[in-house]
């Protein structure tokens, strides 16, 4: 067992920005993606932690984070786990209609949807993103998501943000044909 | 991370015996959190929260000075609070406080030791850049109202309502039905006693409505639900009887004085096997004993004609008020009990046991009234032709352990099946017959009583009825049935001839239990039945503080048990009323009004309605009290004004980087 940090922790350390890191991990015999998951209190954590008592396996890729609730998930904590690196990122909530904090899963939901549009705009896979509804005695749902999770996040290999980017030109034309078609409404001199 | 030379972080890595070592090398992770900046110390210890790891941590505190604190070991669900409250006891801010959970979210997941470590390595080292960040804050408590709700009035919600109110607390039972007394009040006798239902039942209804200290509310259902632990404010839906019970006396002349000679409508409380009129009473014990009049078939609310025969009868009392309304009535409650109960499953969409085909195919609810002596046969066992059976056939496990309809064992299914055969032994003399797959006798005197009913005769074969089917090959009235059975013991399949048949059938959550929960904020498990907050230690608890269950309606349990778990509820609630005040989540939300541009979004995001905003200082305000801590309004500020306490955007991040920069 390593006593130090492992390898690819040194190769990324902290004011390095490891935002196209990423490949280096896959570069290694099998690629393991990283999966950041922000799971809500209430439901999800208390699943995964009904898994662990259970003794449910699943991938060990992933990285759990507990807000209180789905609806505090920022969607900058989104962008922000792909810049550090995240091959994908899981949002677990109650399901619709059994959100401790009434409906707060539902701005979740919306969030979701605005935030698969918004990765596919700067050159991410939308599927890198998912969103899981798991109730708190759904602990082998849960396990299941994240190992399905990581196995479909295999098939669409490492997060290359920067040749994604380039290898489609026309993405970069379009941001720029829609900040001359908004010029006005978003005060910019184009 | 948060560079401040005064950081002094003390971590802990627990063994918990072999769960936690036993697949991760922890002296190497303690090694590894030495290393990690402002960690003053790095442990392990074979039991973190013994009463000896806990020494450990408060004698470092004072010791070596630490102003952080990070316990490697099992979910922070069960530990947070005793390692928040040993920093407190050592004088440090018990907020400063960060468990990385290496037990259930690691060691007990993953199969690859390497993998596991360098996972335990990410979340260990995420909870030291977390905990730089904490911030030493104030405890928050809130008041609570000496007063209880209980919802649902069978023998959980009695026993609860009664064991509060003797302790001298406020109590409103709230029963959906014309009377209190549930499932309970239609059985004839309770096993493996034998005792008479209603003989125990009927003293303690009348003790809820004699009792000065509970409110009951019957013919009532929870409308909604705000506030909190506390200070619940419920709205309760009161249905209109037509007849005001504060003056009427229950002498029942109204029944026999309505113009409907004959009772001809089906009575839901016999399960439809008795009729009843346009203005009835379950049965004669009810409590309250005040009649209610159905106005689908009255005459005169339905059709405005009617010669009123019932309000003649009920002369000077003059109870009867046709003009009636449903009613919405708030009350304010500092905690609630939830003993909404169970629903017997409906057998009939099972096609090949015939019931609602062959008449004489039963639930096992139906023959309960039949054996009543309150009952549609004033307790004579009769066939749908009047007839006495003479070979019954008993079929057990009827929606119950069967991947089709239910998985779970509904747990009464065998003992009431037993009574039955007993029961109808004793009043027919008739030949019976039981079907088992397994019988489940495991309480006290249970597997005596079991005995004893084989002593007594009753055939028990060991396998699942394949079908039903009828002897004549119609199976209209007065044709037998034949029940085919596989019998497993003998290894052959076997046509018994039955003339009746009694499905013993599941116990299942009620057809509105979703909207119940929902109304309460608890979750269920995956058969829809209530969940508590911890299978072992917390089995009256709910995930919604002041929310307690109670019976059935946490899972399929009999009365001895569903006694108990009242009791344990009505304890619960007590000890929190008692106590007069809880904790507060220390997670809130609250706005820098330098930041604040007065946009609004916030509020509209908040359902506590929390969020306020301060026109004269064109801020949002955000009210502690009322805020529950899920940090929506913080995730959608755009000028990062929201901020919220413990999960702030800092700790987030912090823990983000710590734990993709281990990966």
């Amino acid at each position: 067992m390593s006593e130090t940090p492992n390898a690819q922790a040194d190769s990324a350390p902290e004011g390095d920005s490891p935002i196209f890191s990423a490949q280096k991990s896959g570069q290694s015999s099998e690629y393991k993606p990283r999966v950041a998951a922000f799971l809500c209190n209430w439901c999800s954590y208390t699943a995964s932690d009904l898994a662990g008592t259970a003794r449910i396996h699943y991938s060990p890729n992933v990285r759990i984070i507990r807000v209180m609730c789905s609806g505090r998930v920022d969607p900058t904590f989104v962008l922000k786990s792909f810049a550090l690196g995240a091959d994908g990122v899981l949002i677990a909530g109650c399901h619709p209609g059994d959100c401790h904090y009434i409906d707060q899963n539902y701005k979740t939901m919306r969030r979701y949807t605005m935030l698969r549009y918004f990765v596919e705009q700067m050159g991410i896979e939308p599927d890198r993103l998912r969103l899981v509804w798991a109730s708190a005695a759904e602990g082998q749902y849960l396990a299941d998501s994240i190992t399905g999770f990581v196995e479909d996040l295999k098939k669409l290999g490492p997060l290359n943000w920067k040749a994604n980017w380039e290898e489609n030109g026309e993405r970069a034309k379009a941001l720029e044909d829609i900040v001359h078609e908004h010029a006005e409404a978003m005060e910019v001199q184009p | 991370m948060k560079h401040d030379e005064t950081l002094r972080i003390g971590v802990y890595v627990c063994h918990c015996g072999t769960n936690i070592a036993g697949v991760l090398d922890v002296e190497a992770l303690a090694h590894f959190a030495e290393g990690l900046p402002h960690v003053a110390l790095a442990r392990h210890y074979k039991y973190m929260c013994s009463d000896p790891g806990q020494e450990l941590v408060k004698r470092d505190i004072l010791e070596y000075n630490l102003n952080r604190i990070v316990v490697a070991a099992c979910s922070p669900n069960l530990h947070e609070p005793t390692f928040r409250r040993a920093a407190e006891d050592a004088g440090l801010n018990r907020f400063l406080v960060q468990m990385a959970n290496i037990r259930e979210q690691v060691a007990w997941v993953t199969d690859d030791s390497t993998e596991a470590f360098t996972k335990a390595q990410a979340h260990l080292a995420a909870a030291i850049r977390r905990v730089a960040g904490h911030e030493a804050l104030e405890r928050q408590f809130v008041q609570i109202q000496p007063r209880a709700m209980v919802v649902g009035g069978g023998i959980a919600g009695i026993e609860a309502a009664l064991t509060l109110a003797e302790a001298g607390k406020d109590v409103i039972l709230v029963e959906r039905e014309p009377t209190i007394g549930g499932h309970m009040a239609m059985f004839d006798k309770t096993f493996p006693t034998l005792d008479c239902a209603a003989c125990i039942l009927t003293p303690k209804m009348t003790a809820v409505k004699l009792h000065p200290f509970i409110k009951l509310l019957t013919y009532s259902t929870v409308e909604s639900v705000e506030g909190s632990v506390g200070n619940y404010r419920v709205k309760v839906r009161r249905k209109p009887r037509y007849i005001d019970e504060s003056l009427c006396v229950g002498c029942m002349m109204c029944i026999d004085g309505c113009v409907f000679t004959q009772a001809k409508f089906p009575n839901p409380f016999d399960q439809g096997l008795g009729k009843r009129k346009p203005v009835w009473i379950p049965f004669p014990q009810a409590v309250p004993p005040v009649p209610v009049v159905d106005p689908e078939v009255c005459l005169q609310i339905a059709r405005g004609k009617c010669k009123q025969g019932c309000v003649t009868a009920c002369g000077e009392r003059n109870a009867f008020r046709f003009d009636q309304e449903e009613q919405i009535e708030e009350y304010t409650v500092g905690t609630i009990i939830v003993a909404t109960g169970f629903k017997a499953f409906d057998p009939s969409v099972i096609p090949y046991y015939g019931y609602g085909r062959y008449p004489n195919v039963y639930t096992s609810l139906e023959v309960e009234r039949l054996l009543n002596a309150g009952g549609p046969t004033a307790g004579k066992l009769t066939l749908r032709d009047g007839s006495t059976p003479k070979r019954v056939g008993i079929v057990h496990c009827v929606g119950s352990r069967d991947a089709n309809f239910h998985p779970y064992c509904s747990r009464v299914c065998c003992m009431y099946s037993l009574k039955l055969a007993h029961l109808v032994k004793e009043k027919t003399g008739a030949e019976v017959f039981n079907c088992y797959i397994d019988v489940r006798a495991p309480g006290k005197s249970f597997e005596e009583f079991f005995n004893r009913v084989q002593d007594e005769g009753t055939q028990f074969i060991r396998g699942k009825v394949a079908d039903i089917t009828p002897a004549n090959g119609d199976g209209a009235e007065g044709g037998g049935l034949i029940m085919n059975v596989d019998d497993t013991l003998l290894g052959t399949i076997r046509k018994i001839p039955v003339d009746m048949v009694i499905l013993a059938v599941a116990l299942e959550p009620q057809a509105d239990a979703s909207d119940v929960r929902r109304a309460f904020g608890i979750s269920c498990s995956a058969e829809g039945f209530f969940l508590e907050k911890h299978p072992k230690l917390a089995p009256v608890n709910t995930a919604n503080d002041g929310v307690f269950l109670a019976g059935a309606c946490q899972g399929a349990k009999d009365i001895p048990d569903t006694v108990a778990q009242a009791d344990a509820a009505a304890a619960k609630a007590l000890a929190l009323m008692d106590a007069g005040q809880i904790e507060l989540e220390p997670n809130t939300a609250w706005v820098d009004e330098e930041m604040c541009s007065g946009c609004q979004t916030c509020i509209s995001l908040c359902p506590f309605k929390a969020i306020r905003h301060d026109a004269e200082r064109k801020i949002a305000v955000i009210d502690p009290a009322l805020c529950k801590g899920c940090g929506t309004c913080v995730a959608a500020c755009p000028s990062g004004a929201a901020k919220q306490h413990i999960f702030g955007d800092e700790q987030i991040s912090e823990e983000l980087e710590g734990l993709m920069n281990y990966v």
